[in-house]
């Protein structure tokens, strides 16, 4: 089967599309808590054909937006200090305090190297034996047992001048908050194909056991997603709240059990601060003390001061869904892509954005 | 000569020289370089004329289907040809670092005269700078060029007109996803190679078979998107693109995929986008699916009034978006 073009059909996808349309009896809010999903939802025009009674939220999904402004006050005066900076390149233009970026600290001088990997990072800093270099770690638990086999092998190697800030942010704990939040009304989850692919199933359960809400695991192709919200909405029907795995081509019930070991061996969670929810307990990971030496938050002390929102930005309410990006007062007018207040507009799967790049 | 490339090439003296009798005269010769004079002497050249500059760096400057050089003659060849223009000369400057090696500098002379036999243009005069090391990548190089505008009037990003058929000239995204991936040093299953080529050959022949040709439009850098919203501005006019009619290879659409990235805002540099009424679509369609560069042609939207300066992209599902402009690069995704 080509995974490509199969799961793109448009005969398909009408098809699935005319059933939502007839499910869709009174009003439905759906939230995805994933950039790609973010992305695929706009650049698939699904946005464009979802009928009226059903409104799409964009959740707390994209690991840049919810980097909290205490993290990029941190990364930012970690390039102000004698180092080489290794980051995704998403992160290059988020703004920081004043407006600060890493994008600006670069042509004020500041090394940093944009890479693909924590992996990268690695290599990096092998080839520059003189240099510290220190990746910036962001993203949920996909891309955290790639960094943490990455920091075992330098533990291995007795790497010494390779460091992780750990930025790193738990989906779970995360939606838990949500479901616990009276204010958000959701009414079915698309839940991240990527993350589940790592965690598996059980971890969602709690979704539909306390909270009565259910969620299908879901891939990023048109059929995928579309597939994903009929179940929402039949479930909701049914009034059986549930959790259900509609990825099951890439995520296995259980997970994949050795990157969670890894990830186990080298992290711990710990308290994160999320942007938009606050601080949410044991919704981060922390590097073990057997691995403090790789610790930037330990060796280099880059603790920003507290930072206050930009006044106006209401990132934190879009990321809860409570308004759409649209409804923010900033959006377009003193926030756009060019000169961005909150991540939500940097980030290319932020929901301003997408919401700016795709929005009729 | 030294087998690095030495300060001293770039004083003017006997060393400078030699590097141009040795390298850039032996493989780019013409009798308008060979002069050797301070200026290239046109005589044959007359009427409306285009003249296009560019300034060339990439890494990795070898790349799979092509090199800085072949990418240096047929990017300016084409951005001539877009006007409408019968390319003929070249202008072009080596800005060298020291130390670059000087069996890569001759590779890549090499495969300029290449690829300025294949679009039929000569280099006519040139001039090389060397900088201490640190002071540039290696080599950059800005090529200059001229060719006399047959199309009238010449075609130009601003002359779209309603009911006019948006066609493309083949496959998108394959030069920026494979310079991407050979940088990256990213294997996939079947090889991507850049589209670099020249494309006046066929734009030549549109202009005289078909005429009536209102744009033509290398979408280079920030790939088709950002090309049609240049036109869609410039001619203050709406365009509507059929996202299922866009050519894009399996290979290229499994790697952007994969990479979270969009094949519609990858560079191209051996593609072009041509404007012209919707009746002429057909047989501009045929002349250009008859050529090599253009074999994969397909017709994917069309120009309407509606709201000035925006493209509007019709998905396969049937729903429509927004086909915006990019800010900056394209990243990859975290996850």
């Amino acid at each position: 089967m080509n995974l490509i073009n199969e799961f793109k059909d448009p005969a398909l996808c009408r098809h699935i599309l005319e059933q939502i349309q007839a499910e869709a009896r009174t009003p439905f809010r759906v939230m995805e808590v994933c950039g790609t999903h973010t992305v695929a939802i706009f650049q698939s025009g699904i946005k464009s054909l979802l009928p009226e009674n059903l409104t799409h939220i964009s959740g707390p999904g994209c690991p840049v937006c919810v980097t909290s402004d205490q993290e990029v006050g941190a990364f930012l005066n970690l390039a102000g200090k004698n180092l080489l900076l290794a980051t995704f390149g998403d992160l290059m233009r988020v703004p920081g305090p004043g407006g600060h970026s890493l994008k600006a600290a670069q042509a004020e001088g500041a090394r940093i190297q944009v890479v693909y990997s924590a992996f990268d990072a690695l290599q990096l800093a092998l080839s520059n034996p003189r240099d510290k270099v220190v990746f910036l770690a962001v993203g949920f638990e996909t891309t955290a047992p790639t960094v943490a086999a990455t920091l075992k092998i330098a533990r291995e190697q007795s790497v010494s001048n390779f460091f992780v800030l750990s930025m790193h942010k738990l989906v779970p704990p995360a939606l838990a908050a949500l479901a616990a939040d009276r204010d958000i009304q959701v009414n079915g989850l698309l839940l991240p194909g990527h993350v589940s692919a790592i965690i598996g199933v059980e971890p969602y359960s709690f979704l539909s056991r306390e909270f009565n809400i259910s969620g299908v695991i879901t891939g990023f192709e048109p059929l995928d997603m579309l597939q994903s919200i009929l179940i929402l909405l039949r479930l909701s029907k049914q009034k059986q709240p549930k959790v259900v795995n509609n990825y099951k081509r890439v995520v296995a019930d259980q997970g994949n059990p050795r990157a969670l070991a890894v990830m186990q061996e080298v992290f711990i969670p710990g308290d994160a601060l999320w942007r938009g929810l606050g601080n949410i307990p044991v919704s981060g990971l922390k590097l073990r003390k057997e691995y403090n030496q790789f610790d930037a938050w330990q060796v280099f002390d880059p603790k920003a001061p507290d930072i206050q929102m930009p006044p106006g930005c209401k990132c934190g309410q879009v990321l809860k869904g409570q308004i759409l990006p649209h409804e923010c007062p900033l959006f377009r007018v003193g926030c756009t892509p060019a000169s961005p207040v909150g991540p939500c507009m940097v980030s290319t799967e932020g929901s301003c954005a997408a919401f700016f790049k795709y929005s009729l | 000569m030294s087998h690095k490339v030495l300060l001293d090439y770039g004083s003017g003296g006997r060393a400078s020289h030699r590097l141009i009798r040795d390298l850039f005269l032996k493989h780019l010769h013409s009798p308008g370089l060979s002069r050797l004079d301070d200026a290239a002497l046109i005589q044959d050249l007359s009427g409306p004329l285009a003249m296009s500059t560019d300034t060339f760096t990439i890494y990795p400057l070898f790349f799979p289907g092509g090199d800085i050089g072949s990418l240096a003659v047929h990017g300016t060849v084409n951005d001539v040809a877009m006007l409408g223009a019968v390319p003929k000369y070249l202008s072009c400057a080596f800005l060298l670092e020291e130390g670059l090696e000087m069996h890569e500098l001759e590779k890549i002379v090499r495969s300029m005269a290449l690829a300025a036999n294949n679009c039929g243009v000569q280099v006519i005069t040139g001039d090389t700078k060397v900088v201490p090391r640190g002071a540039a990548d290696r080599i950059f190089i800005n090529t200059t060029g001229i060719g006399r505008v047959i199309a009238d009037p010449a075609p130009s990003g601003s002359s779209a007109e309603p009911g006019d058929a948006v066609l493309i000239s083949g496959t998108m995204g394959d030069h920026g996803l494979a310079v991407l991936a050979h940088r990256q040093g990213m294997d996939f299953e079947t090889a991507i190679i850049s589209d670099s080529r020249p494309l006046n050959d066929l734009t030549v022949q549109l202009i005289r078979e078909v005429g009536q040709i209102h744009v033509f439009r290398d979408p280079t850098r920030g790939g088709l998107a950002t090309t049609l919203n240049e036109i869609a501005l410039q001619s203050a006019l709406e365009i509507i693109i059929l996202e299922d009619r866009i050519p894009v290879s399996q290979e290229v659409q499994a790697g952007c995929s994969f990479l979270g990235l969009d094949p519609l805002y990858m560079a191209n540099e051996g593609k072009f986008i041509c404007i012209l009424p919707e009746i002429l679509a057909d047989k501009a369609l045929k002349v250009m699916r008859s050529h090599t560069a253009g074999k994969d042609a397909a017709l994917i939207g069309h120009v309407q009034e509606g709201h000035r300066g925006r493209v509007v992209l019709r998905t396969s599902l049937g729903g429509q978006r927004l086909l915006d402009m990019l800010e900056g690069e394209q990243l990859p995704r975290i996850c």
